[in-house]
């Protein structure tokens, strides 16, 4: 738990800061992974003659999807699967870690055999109280875009709230 | 088939419940990559602290994406999802994914429908409140 928590200039430098892009292949066994973690009982996230009848080209990314990463060794966190090089990053020395809240919005239908690149770019950060957690927060608002790897087109823009205490 | 013709705003979306287990969130790590001890490691020094390992905030925002996908049947297409994670929820502790059509639409031809989504716990709190915005053809 931080009594206080100062921001300092270097950790504000560190705002609009964005990695480099990494690719991100959506595939028919990443999808049915990540249905099957959810729980997800339709078929269309499954079976790709399912999800063309429903009038997908191949098995669409179910909502949600998105921040599934391709792990690399040695490029990406053990912990969380996405990449670590040349993230923004703030050193800020504390320990707890939690989800604040998502928002995706889908600018087209993700399906598997899409390869999509993603850029991550520290969009804000700031300190707040918190009594749940009985002191500061440090709060960092990171956005994902991700485009299509062949038209360059935006599909997905992901804003994830990442709290630090 | 779910028409748009045929929703109307205070619609409530079928519920969807939820009683993660140890084994759900297992597979959920897996099939969204997120390996953080907090949700398998009843010894990790986070979860000693909070009494018990937590449920992914990630899980119950999927989960509410599957709330809405089930509901629309893919008779339209999800544009907007987001949720806020407010308090956690325990595995082994049922939570209900739950939702209501806001506002209905059709300026410029575009078939809107907003909802309010959240997930609540048996006590009724909502731990995941969010909203959602699905377009039809």
């Amino acid at each position: 738990m931080a009594e206080s928590i100062e921001l300092t200039d270097d950790m504000r430098a560190q705002i609009g800061k964005e990695s480099p892009p990494w690719d991100f292949e959506v595939t028919t066994t990443s999808v049915r992974m990540f249905a099957r973690g959810v729980g997800y009982t339709d078929p269309v996230y499954y079976d790709v003659e399912a999800a063309r009848k429903a009038g997908y080209r191949s098995l669409p990314a179910p909502p949600t999807y998105l921040g599934t990463a391709v792990f690399l060794p040695g490029r990406c966190s053990d912990t969380f699967s996405g990449p670590t090089e040349g993230i923004p990053s703030v050193n800020h020395g504390l320990k707890g870690l939690l989800d604040g809240g998502t928002e995706t919005e889908y600018l087209d239908t993700i399906c598997a055999g899409d390869t999509l690149v993603a850029v991550q770019r520290l969009e804000d950060m700031k300190v707040a109280s918190s009594p749940a957690l009985g002191g500061k927060m440090l709060l960092l608002m990171v956005v994902t875009t991700y485009s299509d790897k062949a038209t360059g087109k935006v599909v997905a823009r992901q804003t994830s709230q990442v709290i630090y205490y | 088939m779910l028409r748009f013709e045929d929703i109307k705003e205070g619609d409530a979306l079928p519920e969807l419940r939820k009683t993660p287990t140890l084994q759900t969130l297992v597979k959920y790590s897996a099939g969204g990559g997120d390996f953080n001890p907090l949700h398998h490691d009843y010894n990790f020094p986070q979860a000693k602290q909070i009494g018990s390992i937590i449920v992914h905030g990630r899980f119950k925002y999927a989960s509410l994406g599957e709330l809405v996908s089930n509901w629309l049947g893919h008779a339209g297409r999800i544009r907007k999802l987001s949720c806020q994670y407010r308090g956690m929820d325990l595995p082994n502790k049922e939570f209900v994914c739950k939702g209501v059509v806001r506002k209905k639409s059709a300026d410029g031809g575009q078939k809107v429908v907003e909802l309010d989504i959240w997930a609540e716990n048996a006590e009724g709190k909502k731990t995941t409140p969010g909203s959602a915005v699905v377009v039809f053809p």
